[in-house]
This record gives structure tokens, C-alpha cells and sequence, in this order.
């Protein structure tokens, strides 16, 4: 019976191998991703032991953890936390983390590599490690302000610095309070949570960014732009602007915002055409330019159809397929599949506003390490000069006229030359609501875009307003 | 077989000395079982509450005095027993007490209610299961009186096993397996005492029949195939199993059963094509119950991708993995992890907290323990002269490597989850005592299988010391 006894040996060896091969493949080949899976609690709890690093705004924290008593040694709080929830998201043990809290998670948690040193002098002085703050590009005057233009509608507001392309403000409506999700307790933040789920649209969407929709006359702007940079064109050119225009191959007539003339003549200057945002006009204008050079001009200014970070995940703006030149025609009014995000918005206002240079759009100024040393400073970068110097001026003088003249006039700041451009889009529902614009007109401080959901009335009645008391509220922090 | 040779083996150890005894190297091994085993409890203690507490002497003192008592007991009447089997027993029963103190220590601190304290209860299990060590070492003091028995242990196992299938639901079940007997509180797993019942029949029932059941009658490519008239024995331990699968949904005891008896059945024939044929029948038999019953195709699902189904049965394992997964190479530290998200961690799943916690180091170090265990025993099996001590020793050893595969395979994802306990490691009552049993009768085989031969008896020494000079442990 010896031989059979010594191949059962053997055999448990195999076996015992087998198992041994097994958690080396779970416990090192497989290790990082069972450690980072999103449903592995372990890392999180880990997380929660560590003083998480605070967010900041103009030297307020507006998230910080602070010790308490429970199990998870730190919680996570929220200063004014519905006002800047769409930037800074939530810290959640049932939902995990999103928006700020996500983006800057390795600076927070202290897991970063920028503080690898600072983690070995932990490990050596038996202090407890805590993460690194990170200081924002945010004016509270400006999200303030915008939160509270924006109550009680579905919206959001973009604010950018036109010469760093640093954000200034990025409002969200209808907002939630990140306290909420972010407790300790999962029962209360499940219901918190579900609350929110039962609402038409969820409020964790940040709709500046998350989300894309028609822009409408504001897309007019970039199709200026196409022809002033063609050199065919000035604002001076005057171009057919007539009652009504039946799009190319089709049988329907386009017509203007009301169905009214623009011009008793039926022809009128581009500067002319953009101020009482003629669409007849710019459909024309659009087909007569080709899709090549309004799409080469819309890529220029970002609207490429691709995504990006801020660090912030934004949504990639879009023109959608172009088939015709019928469907050119109205993509060239910003209707048909063309789709922005209200920072895409903005970031057009705001090359404009920069004399042609479009500047990538940052949140984070700063990180610091927990002694409040800074370990990286944001320079700002150039992503592209979609029109020359001398076309932003024309179109600065045109979007002037449309502030001073035009369907703009409410965005006007008394003693501030005001530049924008509305836009009221067409969708299944009521309109959406969009103005652009920047201010002060000969020394760009703030660009903005405002965008309200479904508004229902013009751009220039329900958005203008909002964008006004947002530069205002910039400029007022400025000068004072 | 059953009447063997008919001296009293303890009459040979008067005469000769020669044969070292190696008593000295247990006790230095138990001693460093036990000292790991307080540097465990001292850390869990010191990282979890941060103090320690006056119960750990307490503990040391009697997880201590039942080693002494054990080594002496072996020393006195078993003195050539195998000097490894007692230290590894130790050290993951010492093991097994640090994580089940350091998940009670978890539950407190999370406010469970249920915060009754399973190590204490554990420690009172061992000392139970080494008062029926020491028993079965006074009382059976030659390995193959147990022969005699044999029909009797079969009986006692068949009934053991049957219980929990035809007791109601409420008695007998626990997360779907119907493999206990539960009454006024206490939990009882009758199918760890049937196990070793079983394979006490099992090596009496093959010594009688082995020569029957070697015969061959024709070669299918290279395999000599027994007659089709002996396939009785085969069939009806298959449909043993098969029926525990049925009824008590239990794969683990259904395979373990059946592996313990087609390895025990080739070890006594020395035929190759009884394992191919086991193999073929018990595979034939899962498939058939795959495709029968919804709890085993649930089983598999679960098993084949335990994160599809992380919100019902692949949770525990999917929650297991994590915990290996997050430990890494070397662990989060003793008390460091959360190996108390993993349901049942103290039970079932106790050796994923020690992956957690000790790291890969440290299971594979616990998977070492257990085959040196189990090496030992087939060691022994391989010495020891008769033939029922042989086929004993060897199904012993082998059902211990057989369930630590099957449970650590099903814990780390290998094999489908099923309803075993780690031996020794894991929280557990009528495992630990009934494991105890089984090391009590490693230890007299392996008593006797070193003890030089008695006079009287035939002349071969050789075969019993040339290999215990070999290893110097």
C-alpha cells in the first residue's frame, strides 16, 4: 500500500500548491484591483481614520473633516454646503465620492505623490497622517451671487477669469446639501438620497458641466466668428436678411424669433444681424460659409466633441452631424445637434474676451501640504487662439451693440460697457434661456454663461439679469 | 486483519531505548505554539482596545496548562507518538483563538448587539476536545481494537449523518445548509463525528476486502478495471454522497465523504482506475444536481463570478476577496483590517481575515502548518505496520487535506463556497472536538508505528527508524 500512499502525499502537496498559487494571484496579482474596487469598504474606513484635507475658498474651507466620536474617526463637513455642492460634490460611505471630492481625492486623502515625503516623515515622527488642502479659484461674491440668481429654476452659471481662464463661479440649480450624503450614519443618507432620486431632475448633476444643451442664438458667436476670420466678411458687411428662408432641398421656411423682418429691407450689416440676433440671417450666413469652416471654428473654440478636465470631469460639447445644408442652416442658429455645456458657453465669451486667446479652464489654484506649504501652483495655459486679435475686437463691438441695442439689454451694468449675446433655444420643452458675455467691454475682468433649463421666456428677459448681477458682484469685489 | 498480532505493544518499549522518543522536541514546539499564540492575543489586544487586559493571563494560563496537559498525557502514553502533530494542532488552534478574540473584540466596538464573546466559548470547546484527546488515548490503547468496531462506528456515522436531513428545517438549518442539529442553543455539526466513524469502517471494511476488490478483469487503455460485481462498495458510498448533497445541500461533506472513501479504496487495492471511476461518478452526479436543483446552480453561479452576484450569494466571498486583496503581501497588521465585514468570519471565513490581516505571508504560512499536519499523518500511515493502521492513518490525514482544500478553496474562490469548517482554526464546537478525536488516534498510530517492534514479533526494525532519522526537527 506504500506506493498508492506515497502519490496521495504527493498529490496533497499538488493541491496544497494549487491553493497557495491561488491567493498569491488574489493577494498580489489581483491586489490593487480588489484594494480600489469601488464596493471594497476597507479602503474608505481606512480613509475616514485620516484627516482628510479641507477644500478652500478665498481662505474659507468650505469642506473640512473634523474628529468625532463614532467609529469613522473623521467627518466630513460642508460650510454653505448647498451653495458650493456642484463644485465641491459629497464625501459618501453608501455613494462614494464625487465632483471635488473626487477629482482632488489622492491631495485630500493624502495618498498623492506630491506628499510622499511628507507620508515618510509621518511614518518616522508617529504623527497622524492627514491629506493636503486644496485651495480653489472660486469668488464667493460670484457663486453667491449666481446660486441665488439661479433660485427657484433649473439652470447654472459659469463665471471664468477671460485672461487665466480660472473659474470664478460654477452654479448648479436645483442644488442638495452634501452634509447630508456625507454623515455616517448609511440609513439617513439612503433616504437623503432617495429624496433626491424622486425629484424630476436629480440635483447631484452638476448641469454646467454634466450636461449639454441647445444654445441657440448664442451659437451666432462662433459663426461671426467663422466670418470675420474668413476675411470675407466685416461687421460692417452687409448680408440678406430675409423674412423668411426656405432651407436648401426643403420645403420649410425659417423664420425669424417671432416671425418678424429684421430688417425692412430684407438685408442688413452682420454687426446689425447679431444685435437683434437674426436668424434668417445667420442661416444664410452659415450655408454660405460651408460646414468645414463653422465646424474648424466651433473646434477652435472647444467644442469638439471630446471631454475634459478642469480637473472636474466636463462633458464634451458637440455639433453633431451636419447632413445637409439645410441642417447647416440651423445648426448655424444653434438649434438642430448642436449641444454645449454651459462651460462651453462660457469659455467662448470668454476667448472673445481675451483678444482671441482661449485660456483652459482651472478650478484648482493650489495644493498645500497639511502645514499649509504650497506644493503646486497652478500656471494658467493657453489651449488655442480660435479668432485673431482683430476679430475679437469686431466681435467684442458686436456683442456690445447687442448689450447696448440689442436683445441684450438687461445684462447692462450702469458706468460698465457690457458685451454679450442671448439666445432662447427651442426644445421639447418651453425655451432654454442662455446669455454670454463679459464686462467690463475694453478691459474683460469676468466672462460669463448663464443658461436656465426650460425657462420659458427669452434669453434676454429670464438670463441677462443673472448674468448682470453676477459681474457686477465681481467687478463691485474688484474694485472695492 | 481485525484480530492482528496478538502482543502488547507497550511490552517492546521496556526493552529497547534505542529509539529516540523525541518528547523533548514536541515540548519545545508546543512552547513556541503557545508563545505565538500570546504574542497574537497581546497584539490584537494592544491595537484594537490599545491596553491589556488582565483575561489575557487568565487566557495564557489555561491555553497553556492544556498544552502541558496534553504533552504529558502523549509523553506518558503515547511516547513514540510523532512529535509534530501536537505542536501544529496547537499553533492553529492558537491561531484560530487570536482572530475569533480579535472578531469579538470588532463586534464590540461596532455596537453589536449579539456582543457575547465567541473565544472564551472556543477556549471552553478545546478544553472539551483535549479532555476527549487524553480519553481516547487511555482508553484505546492499540489503534486496531477500533476494527472490532467497525460496523458499529458505521452505523453510529450513518445515523449521525442522516439526522440533520430528516429533522424539520428550523433544527437543522443554517444558510441553507441542512448539516446541523441545533438544540437549546447549542449548534451541533454531527456530520464532523460521521466523518471520522466513517473512515474508521471505511480502512477496517477495505483491509477485509481489499484483495477482492483489486482483482481485475480487462485493461481499458492502460487502466486495469475491476470487475463490474465489485462496484457495490463505490456505488453505494457515491449515492451516499449524493443523497447528503440532495438533502442537506452540503457539497462540502458530500465531497469530502466520497474523496476520503475513493482515496481509501485506491490506497487499499492499489488500483489507479478506482479514482478514475470516482472521479467519473461524482462528476456525473454534480452535473445531474446542477441541473435538478436551483440552490446548487446558484452555488455555481456565485462561484464562477462571485461579483455578478455581489448583492446576494456572491457577497461573502466577493467581501473575502476584498479582504485578501486589500492585505496584500504582508497584511494589514493583526487588528489593522476589517476582516469583520465578511460575514461568518469567525466560522466559515476565518481564513480569509487571517489573509487580511497577516497578509499572504501569513495564510500561506497557516497552509504550511496544515500540510506538515497532514504529512505527518501519511508519514505516519507509510510506517506504521498493519494494515488498518495504514489505510486509518492514511483516510485520517487525508480528510484533513481534503477539507482544508475544499474549504480554503471555496473561501479564496477556487471551488464552489460550501458548508465545512477550517479544521482547528475556525469558531466551531463540534469541529474542534471532533478534529481532537482525530488527532488522538494520529498520535497512537503514530505511537505505534514508531515504537521499535516488539520482540516476540517479527524482525523489522528498519522499516520503522531509517526514515525517523531523516528528520531532525
Amino acid at each position: 500500500m506504500n506506493a498508492p500512499l506515497r502519490r496521495v502525499a504527493i498529490s496533497v502537496l499538488v493541491l496544497f500548491t494549487l491553493l497557495i498559487v491561488n491567493v498569491n494571484v488574489i493577494q498580489v496579482v489581483r491586489s490593487e484591483e480588489l484594494r480600489s474596487d469601488g464596493r471594497n469598504t476597507r479602503v474608505l474606513a481606512e480613509e475616514y481614520d485620516r484627516e482628510r484635507g479641507s477644500i478652500v475658498v478665498a481662505g474659507t474651507e468650505i469642506a473640512n473633516s473634523i474628529p468625532t466620536d463614532d467609529r469613522l474617526t473623521y467627518l466630513r463637513q460642508y460650510d454653505n454646503g448647498p451653495v458650493w455642492a456642484p463644485v465641491t460634490g459629497y464625501y459618501s460611505l453608501v455613494y462614494g465620492n464625487v465632483q471635488m471630492e473626487r477629482a482632488a481625492n489622492d491631495v485630500l486623502s493624502g495618498t498623492d505623490d506630491r506628499l510622499f515625503v511628507r507620508r515618510l516623515a509621518d511614518l518616522f515622527t508617529g504623527r497622524d497622517p492627514s491629506g493636503g488642502d486644496v485651495v480653489l479659484t472660486m469668488d464667493p461674491a460670484v457663486q453667491e451671487t449666481a446660486m441665488a440668481g439661479l433660485e427657484g429654476v433649473t439652470g447654472a452659471v459659469v463665471a471664468l477669469d477671460p485672461s487665466t481662464g480660472a473659474v470664478l463661479g460654477m452654479a448648479s440649480t436645483p442644488t442638495y446639501d452634501p452634509n447630508q450624503l456625507s454623515s455616517h450614519e448609511p440609513a439617513a443618507i439612503r433616504e437623503y438620497a432617495a429624496g433626491l432620486e424622486s425629484l424630476e431632475i436629480d440635483p447631484r448633476l452638476n448641469r454646467a458641466i454634466d450636461a449639454r444643451y441647445s444654445p441657440g442664438s448664442i451659437f451666432k458667436v462662433v459663426v461671426s466668428a467663422a466670418a470675420l476670420s474668413s476675411g470675407e466678411y466685416t461687421s460692417d458687411t452687409v448680408i440678406p436678411a430675409p423674412r423668411e428662408l426656405v432651407l436648401p432641398a426643403t420645403s420649410t421656411p425659417l423664420e425669424n424669433f417671432g416671425g418678424s423682418a429684421c430688417d425692412p429691407s430684407g438685408r442688413q450689416s452682420l454687426l446689425d444681424a447679431l444685435t437683434v440676433s437674426c436668424n434668417t440671417a445667420f442661416a444664410q450666413l452659415g450655408i454660405d460659409l460651408g460646414e468645414d469652416r463653422v465646424r474648424e471654428m466651433a473646434e477652435a473654440f472647444g467644442i469638439t466633441g471630446e471631454g475634459f478636465e478642469i480637473p472636474l470631469t466636463v462633458e464634451g460639447s458637440t455639433l453633431g452631424d451636419i447632413e445637409n445644408d439645410a441642417q447647416l442652416g440651423v445648426s448655424s442658429i444653434g438649434q438642430q445637434d448642436v449641444q454645449l455645456t454651459p462651460l462651453q458657453a462660457a469659455m467662448i465669451a470668454s476667448a472673445v474676451a481675451n483678444d482671441g486667446t482661449l485660456m483652459s479652464p482651472y478650478l484648482v489654484d493650489q495644493v498645500r501640504a497639511p502645514d499649509l506649504s504650497v506644493i503646486d501652483q497652478t500656471d494658467p495655459e493657453e489651449l488655442g487662439e480660435p479668432v485673431s486679435a482683430d476679430v475679437a475686437g469686431q466681435l467684442t463691438e458686436m456683442m456690445t451693440s447687442v448689450v447696448e441695442n440689442g436683445s441684450g439689454r438687461r445684462a447692462r451694468i450702469p458706468g460698465t460697457t457690457v458685451a454679450g449675446k442671448t439666445g432662447t433655444a427651442e426644445n421639447a420643452g418651453p425655451d432654454h434661456n442662455w446669455f454670454i458675455g463679459f464686462a467690463p467691454a475694453d478691459d474683460p475682468q469676468i466672462a460669463v454663461a448663464v443658461f436656465v433649463a426650460n425657462g420659458g421666456g427669452t434669453g434676454g428677459d429670464v438670463s441677462a439679469p443673472i448674468a448682470r448681477d453676477v459681474m457686477q458682484a465681481y467687478l463691485d469685489g474688484q474694485g472695492g | 486483519m481485525t484480530s492482528g498480532p496478538t502482543t502488547d505493544p507497550r511490552a517492546a518499549a521496556a526493552g529497547t531505548a534505542t529509539v529516540p522518543k523525541r518528547r523533548g522536541t514536541e515540548l519545545a514546539l508546543l512552547g513556541f505554539a503557545v508563545l505565538i499564540t500570546l504574542v497574537a492575543q497581546a497584539i490584537v489586544d494592544l491595537t484594537v482596545t490599545g491596553s491589556l487586559t488582565t483575561e489575557l493571563a487568565t487566557f495564557g494560563l489555561w491555553f497553556t496548562a492544556l498544552w502541558a496537559v496534553a504533552h504529558l498525557v502523549v509523553r506518558r502514553w503515547a511516547p513514540y507518538a510523532d512529535p509534530l502533530l501536537l505542536p501544529a494542532v496547537a499553533l492553529l488552534i492558537g491561531l484560530g483563538l487570536s482572530f475569533i478574540h480579535r472578531l469579538d473584540l470588532a463586534a464590540q466596538q461596532a455596537g453589536s448587539t449579539v456582543s457575547r464573546e465567541d473565544a472564551p466559548v472556543q477556549l471552553v470547546w478545546a478544553t472539551l476536545g483535549l479532555v476527549l484527546f487524553v480519553g481516547v488515548l487511555l482508553v484505546l490503547r492499540d489503534h486496531r481494537l477500533l476494527s472490532r468496531f467497525a460496523y458499529t462506528l458505521a452505523l453510529i456515522g450513518l445515523v449521525l449523518l442522516a439526522i440533520p436531513a430528516v429533522l424539520p428545517a428550523s433544527l437543522s438549518e443554517v444558510n441553507g445548509a441542512k448539516i446541523w442539529i441545533r438544540v437549546a442553543g447549542f449548534s451541533i455539526q454531527p456530520g464532523e463525528f460521521a466523518k471520522i466513524c466513517l473512515t474508521v469502517f471505511f480502512a477496517a471494511y477495505l483491509v477485509d476486502k481489499r484483495d477482492v476488490l483489486a482483482l481485475a478483469s480487462r485493461r481499458v487503455i492502460g487502466l486495469e478495471l475491476p470487475r463490474g460485481r465489485d462496484l457495490g462498495p463505490v456505488l453505494v458510498a457515491w449515492g451516499l454522497s449524493i443523497l447528503v448533497l440532495v438533502f442537506e445541500r452540503d457539497l462540502g461533506s458530500s465531497l469530502l465523504l466520497f474523496g476520503i472513501f475513493v482515496v481509501m479504496l485506491y490506497v487499499a487495492t492499489e488500483r489507479a482506475s478506482w479514482l478514475v471511476i470516482g472521479l467519473g461518478l461524482f462528476a456525473g452526479g454534480a452535473l445531474i444536481a446542477y441541473q435538478l436543483f436551483g440552490h446548487v446552480q446558484q452555488r455555481v453561479d456565485s462561484w464562477l463570478d462571485p461579483f455578478e452576484y455581489y448583492d446576494g450569494s456572491g457577497f461573502q466571498v466577493a467581501q473575502a476577496l476584498f479582504g485578501l486583496g486589500t492585505g496584500g503581501l504582508f497584511g494589514a497588521g493583526l487588528g489593522g483590517g476589517r476582516p469583520d465585514q465578511v460575514p461568518v468570519a469567525k466560522s466559515d471565513f476565518i481564513a480569509a481575515a487571517v489573509g487580511e490581516e497577516l497578509g499572504l505571508f501569513g495564510l500561506v504560512a497557516v497552509i504550511i502548518v496544515y500540510l506538515v499536519l497532514v504529512e505527518r499523518g501519511l508519514r505516519t500511515s507509510l510506517i506504521v505496520r498493519d494494515a488498518f493502521g495504514k489505510l486509518l492513518a492514511a483516510g485520517l490525514s487525508f480528510a484533513i487535506a481534503w477539507q482544508v482544500f475544499v474549504v480554503l478553496g471555496g473561501v479564496t474562490g477556487l471551488l464552489p463556497l460550501t458548508g465545512l469548517t477550517t479544521p482547528f482554526l475556525a469558531y466551531g464546537g463540534s469541529s474542534l472536538v471532533a478534529n481532537f478525536v482525530l488527532v488522538a488516534l494520529l498520535v497512537r498510530i503514530s505511537d505505534a508505528a514508531r515504537r521499535p517492534a516488539a520482540p516476540t514479533g517479527p524482525p523489522k526494525p528498519a522499516l520503522g527508524d531509517a526514515p525517523t532519522e531523516v528528520v531532525q526537527t
